[in-house]
């Protein structure tokens, strides 16, 4: 898959949705829990599929989830048990220590 | 991925949160997004190419943003208090737009020949609208042109992309991070690159807004206790105010931060706050129309680090504007454009997503390597913290001697009888410009002709005589923008040579 910038995906596992803020040029499969995400408002939307109880790690809201050599960057809107992951490697959570609000 | 994704996260991320105005009237992120998608077809319908914001501040205004950017076309607020001539110059830029004005703006309206809708008119109207279709907007295009105040030269349109503010939202926000008792205060006019900020950050984050149509220091206490404020912004003139109110009951128990930028902050002031708010986490942040609003910030633990320290360098980081954000990278250049090591002053430039990329009918605004150049002065510490001298254009040639007028400023506003100052240049003929200062005088303080002179004395002692002003005069105001910023060229007018001032 090669979503564009911007694009809600869905979990076919749980509740989870990521919206897509970087996606470098290389086509890869996202799953969450194991099964692939789809575009929220695409056909597959709604489609469900069991979930890989070894990959149960979770999201947490507003957390981003990065994989630097791939240039992938999703940042979670919806949070769920399924672990995020990017052609088969699970994207680790991308630490940034928050700012104070400055304006 | 553009200013519209960000409205979709928040209204589905937590949609029927009152984001904008009152808890009881207030719109909820859902009702945004319907009024911008309503606002969008009446864009359409006009065969708009950009939406013009010529009111105060409101809940029209972020409507008026995310509105323009569903319909793809940029937000343009104009500064309302220009004179006529600088008025219809910069409304005539934009002869296709659809234009939100206040009434008492209507004849800057007319005289362009452009219809216009009051901001009740508008969210009226975009209630009764069909929600447009979601187009694709480009997040390359314009979301928003901001012209500059224009204090050191005619204004300039800056051009902020979609892909510029969605790099400086996410960069520095974390999404819905915001409790839902969140509330902040807004005091700076819709034309100024922070009430921008602020009206997609706070979205981001969850955090209601309200808004201070005129800023006074009884009006926004009781409206930080009223609406039980959490965050608030302000520009350095209107803490000062605040500070020093007479009698002002300055109690602000929901207070948890307070963010500050836009000019020079006075130390005295900060000192102040710190120590009558001990319970505020103070934010300085560091930031230009042109780079989509904050690129350094001094966090609320440096602050109180600073206050409290021993150690000399740690204390006088209370006066720098902090480090740099995620995604920034800052250079201070000397005139050759060669950077210069810590502890050197020189020009300030940056470089980041953020950063815009030209000025509309002028072509880029950056170097070949993509930095731009603030025309700020400045200078890095050892651990990257940046010290903000003012513009490179108030610098004042006295003889061959190049001298910043913000570290004279310093002295005089440490000062206790000191409420403001301002050092400029003023034309002469034996040294091309002499130093002249302006202060006013703390509520209850006398600056006679004896204290003028002391001052100058203590300027004198604590820096040196070539930068010790030739004449210190105390004047009622000082001239500046609503949003803080010293109206330099006014001042010299002011001083104008062999002149008695007042």
């Amino acid at each position: 898959m090669k979503p564009r910038i911007g694009t809600t995906l869905a979990s076919t596992t749980d509740a989870t949705t990521v919206v897509v803020v970087r996606w470098g040029d290389t086509d890869v499969e996202v799953t969450c829990g194991g099964a692939p995400m789809v575009d929220a408002k695409g056909p597959e939307a709604g489609t469900t599929h069991p979930a890989d109880p070894d990959q149960q790690a979770g999201t947490q809201m507003g957390k981003r989830y990065a994989d630097p050599d791939l240039g992938i960057e999703l940042l979670c809107t919806k949070a769920g048990a399924g672990t995020l992951a990017a052609g088969g490697a699970p994207l680790p959570l991308k630490d940034a220590k928050p700012l104070p609000a400055s304006d | 991925m553009n200013l519209s994704v960000l409205l979709d996260m928040a209204a589905e991320g937590f949609g029927d949160r009152v984001v904008v105005g009152t808890r009881a009237e207030g719109l909820t992120a859902a009702r945004v997004r319907e009024l911008a998608a309503g606002g969008a077809t009446l864009v359409a319908e006009a065969g708009a190419d950009a939406v013009l914001y010529l009111a105060v501040n409101g809940p029209a205004f972020p409507v008026a943003l995310f509105t323009a950017a569903r319909a793809g076309v940029p937000l343009v607020p104009v500064n309302y208090r220009l004179g006529a001539a600088q008025l219809d110059h910069l409304v005539a830029q934009h002869p296709k737009a659809l234009v939100i004005a206040d009434a008492a703006q209507a004849a800057v309206a007319e005289r362009a020949g452009l219809g216009f809708r009051t901001p009740a008119e508008f969210l009226r109207d975009a209630a009764a609208a069909a929600p447009a279709e979601e187009g694709f907007v480009d997040p390359d295009s314009a979301a928003v042109v901001i012209y500059t105040s224009g204090t050191t030269s005619a204004p300039k349109g800056v051009v902020l992309r979609h892909a510029n503010l969605v790099s400086y939202v996410l960069g520095t926000v974390e999404f819905a991070a915001a409790e839902e008792t969140e509330a902040a205060v807004m005091s700076v006019p819709p034309y100024h690159i922070a009430a921008v900020s602020n009206a997609l950050t706070n979205l981001y984050a969850g955090r209601r807004v309200l808004v201070l149509e005129a800023f006074t220091p009884a009006g926004w206490v009781d409206l930080v206790r009223t609406e039980e404020v959490t965050n608030a912004m302000v520009v350095p003139t209107m803490l000062a105010r605040i500070m020093d109110e007479p009698g002002l009951d300055r109690a602000v128990p929901s207070l948890r931060s307070l963010a500050y930028g836009g000019a020079a902050m006075p130390r005295r002031i900060v000192e102040q706050a710190l120590a009558e708010w001990p319970h505020v986490g103070f934010v300085n942040a560091y930031g230009l129309t042109e780079t989509s609003s904050t690129i350094t910030v001094l966090g609320p633990d440096e602050h109180r680090a600073a206050l409290s320290s021993s150690d000399e360098a740690v204390r006088a980081r209370l006066s720098s504007a902090g480090r740099a954000v995620p995604g920034i990278e800052i250079e201070v250049r000397d005139e050759d454009g060669t950077p210069v090591p810590a502890g050197t002053a020189g020009r300030i430039w940056v470089r980041g997503e953020q950063v815009s990329t030209e000025y509309a009918g002028r072509g880029s605004s950056l170097d070949g390597a993509g930095w731009f150049d603030t025309r700020d002065q400045g200078r890095l510490d050892a651990e990257g913290y940046l010290f903000v001298e003012g513009r490179v254009d108030d610098t004042i040639i006295r003889g061959a001697e190049n001298i910043a007028p913000a570290e004279i400023e310093d002295v005089l506003l440490a000062h206790p009888g000191v409420a403001d100052a301002v050092v400029v240049g003023v034309p002469d003929e034996e040294w091309g410009q002499r130093i002249e200062a302006v202060v006013v005088a703390r509520p209850g303080t006398d600056l006679d002709d004896t204290a003028l002179d002391a001052l100058r004395e203590t300027v004198r002692a604590t820096l040196r005589s070539s930068k010790t002003p030739d004449r210190i005069t105390a004047w009622p105001e000082i001239p500046r923008t609503p949003t803080g910023k010293l109206l330099r060229r006014d001042v010299v007018a002011g001083l104008a040579p062999a002149e008695q001032i007042r």
